[in-house]
């Protein structure tokens, strides 16, 4: 597979990469994918008191575009507000990194973490 | 495209390029120079059809002729006459089913292959099935050994055929092919084996099967070139799927390629002078790589059998990583992995999955083939950047 500059970059040296602690109220957890499929992404963000974005950090268990988009997520979301974070879709990922059509369902993946990261924060402190 | 370094290489870089790796062993090989240059008088100087009648044809005709004696001799064939040249393994797959299927279709309809079989055996029996044809997959126990149990019950009075591989290309387990040949002999069902992953790696004794298959490019030859045995005491017959000029005794028109041929015969030679001291030095490289591999990380599995296995295909799975995220950590090693990622289907090894290893193992799975000109160097390179790149990507991984 040949990737572009943007995914090898990530892959080589991914920002975020970590975890938040789950007990805190303020960070909100997801975990999508499945292995059998190959790909899992475990994404977390902290929001702080003004509703935005202050951390996000990811793990990622897959191939270069799967490790790419959830980084690149993670820095695009971080500093953002929930809606605007909610606001990013899979095609911009995919565009940015220039991923081949094949490897579309990682940033699909991507976008789904960040959206369920943001429902388990909700659901945290709202439920 | 640059193509500049194909006229830079002198002979001690004929088989490398300085900053790349090749353990992808199973998927070619490089060609060797003696074969290359045993070859090159047949392009433009000998160049005769071998079946013109004048002194350039016999030129021809003769070096084929040589040639296929050699091959014949490799994998102990009678008669060298037995030895059908096709265009490679996956051609003398097609020809050894589809042809016996439809030569022997009047005395039954069944025929039996297995679930690991390399994809032209797999898809020229969904093929012939179309024909009216009942297709038998045999499963494979977990260390990738056919059921035998399975075969011997498969069986039936309708049955004209049964191809088994004799080496698997993606966990190099080796079927037990006397066991087999004697299922096949007590039931007087004709047995094909696909012996590319075997030829030149261990010992193959044609006496034991009815039709074998062989690639050149598997075995330091070139690529466009295989054979087929197609045993002639008790004669075994093939509907052909080429026509034309009657060549290879009707059963594969078309002119042959001296060169190829040529080729393949001193890949044989050369072959069988060398496998019992190479298989050595491959076993030495691969105890040592699974020493090192398993001593620095933990949670890592061998796939396919452990005892019979050819030794240069290693085909294990990294928990917690996936294949092709190992293989973009060394972008200058070349191996290979069942992951899910590495195919256009999107869907793992088929064979990784009928051993029955867990999904994400799967996933997790890289081959790694050493052959003749891997070195002691190389290996210890490899397993220390695997190891790095795995930690590195254990780090990071939400399984893990």
């Amino acid at each position: 597979m040949k990737y572009s500059k943007e995914v090898m970059d990530r892959y080589n040296s991914p920002k975020n990469v970590g975890s938040l602690d789950d007990n805190d109220r303020n960070v909100g957890t997801s975990v999508v994918g499945a292995p059998s499929c190959g790909d899992v992404i475990k994404l977390q963000i902290k929001v702080d008191d003004d509703g935005k974005i202050s951390e996000a950090k990811f793990k990622a268990y897959g191939c270069g575009a799967a490790i790419a988009s959830s980084a690149l997520m993670t820095e695009w979301i971080q500093g953002k507000s929930l809606k605007e974070a909610t606001g990013i879709k899979n095609q911009e990922v995919a565009e940015y990194l220039s991923l081949p059509p094949v490897k579309a369902h990682c940033s699909v993946l991507a976008e789904e973490a960040v959206e369920k990261a943001i429902k388990n924060y909700w659901d945290k402190n709202n439920g | 495209m640059n193509l500049s370094y194909l006229f830079s290489r002198d002979d001690n870089e004929w088989n490398m390029s300085s900053d790349i790796i090749y353990m992808d062993y199973q998927a070619t090989t490089p060609c060797d120079k003696k074969v290359f240059n045993e070859m090159l008088p047949f392009f433009c100087k000998d160049y005769g059809n071998p079946n013109s009648v004048h002194v350039m044809g016999s030129r021809g005709k003769e070096v084929i002729e040589f040639a296929r004696k050699k091959i014949a001799d490799f994998v102990r064939a009678d008669d060298p006459k037995e030895i059908i040249f096709t265009s490679g393994a996956t051609e003398s797959n097609n020809l050894a089913i589809q042809g016996v299927a439809r030569f022997y279709r009047g005395k039954g309809n069944r025929i039996i292959t297995s679930v690991i079989e390399h994809k032209c055996v797999l898809e020229t029996f969904e093929s012939i099935g179309r024909e009216g044809f009942e297709v038998i997959k045999i499963p494979v126990l977990k260390n990738g050994i056919i059921d035998l149990q399975a075969l011997e019950n498969s069986i039936n009075d309708k049955t004209i055929l049964v191809s088994i591989m004799t080496v698997n290309n993606e966990i190099g387990t080796i079927q037990p092919i006397d066991r087999i040949s004697s299922i096949c002999k007590r039931n007087g069902v004709l047995f094909h084996t696909d012996a590319a992953q075997a030829v030149g790696k261990i010992e193959v004794d044609a006496s034991k099967v009815d039709l074998m298959s062989i690639s050149g490019h598997k075995i330091y030859g070139p690529k466009g070139i295989g054979a087929l045995y197609v045993r002639s005491k008790p004669r075994v017959r093939l509907s052909p799927i080429f026509f034309g000029g009657g060549q290879e005794r009707g059963m594969r028109s078309g002119t042959l390629p001296t060169p190829l041929c040529v080729g393949l015969g001193k890949a044989c030679e050369i072959a069988q002078a060398e496998m019992s001291e190479e298989s050595k030095k491959l076993t030495k490289l691969k105890d040592y790589f699974l020493e090192k591999i398993f001593s620095n990380l933990s949670k890592v599995y061998l796939n396919g059998d452990t005892e019979y296995r050819i030794p240069g295909c290693i085909n294990l799975s990294f928990e917690g990583v996936e294949g092709e995220g190992i293989m973009l950590g060394m972008p200058n090693i070349c191996v290979s992995s069942g992951s899910a990622c590495t195919s256009d289907s999107l869907e793992p090894s088929y064979v990784l999955k009928a051993i029955s290893i867990r999904e994400d193992l799967a996933h997790s799975s890289l081959r790694i083939g050493f052959g003749r000109f891997t070195t002691f160097e190389e290996v210890d390179y490899v397993s220390s950047k695997i190891i790095e790149v795995v930690n590195k990507l254990r780090a990071m991984s939400p399984l893990w």
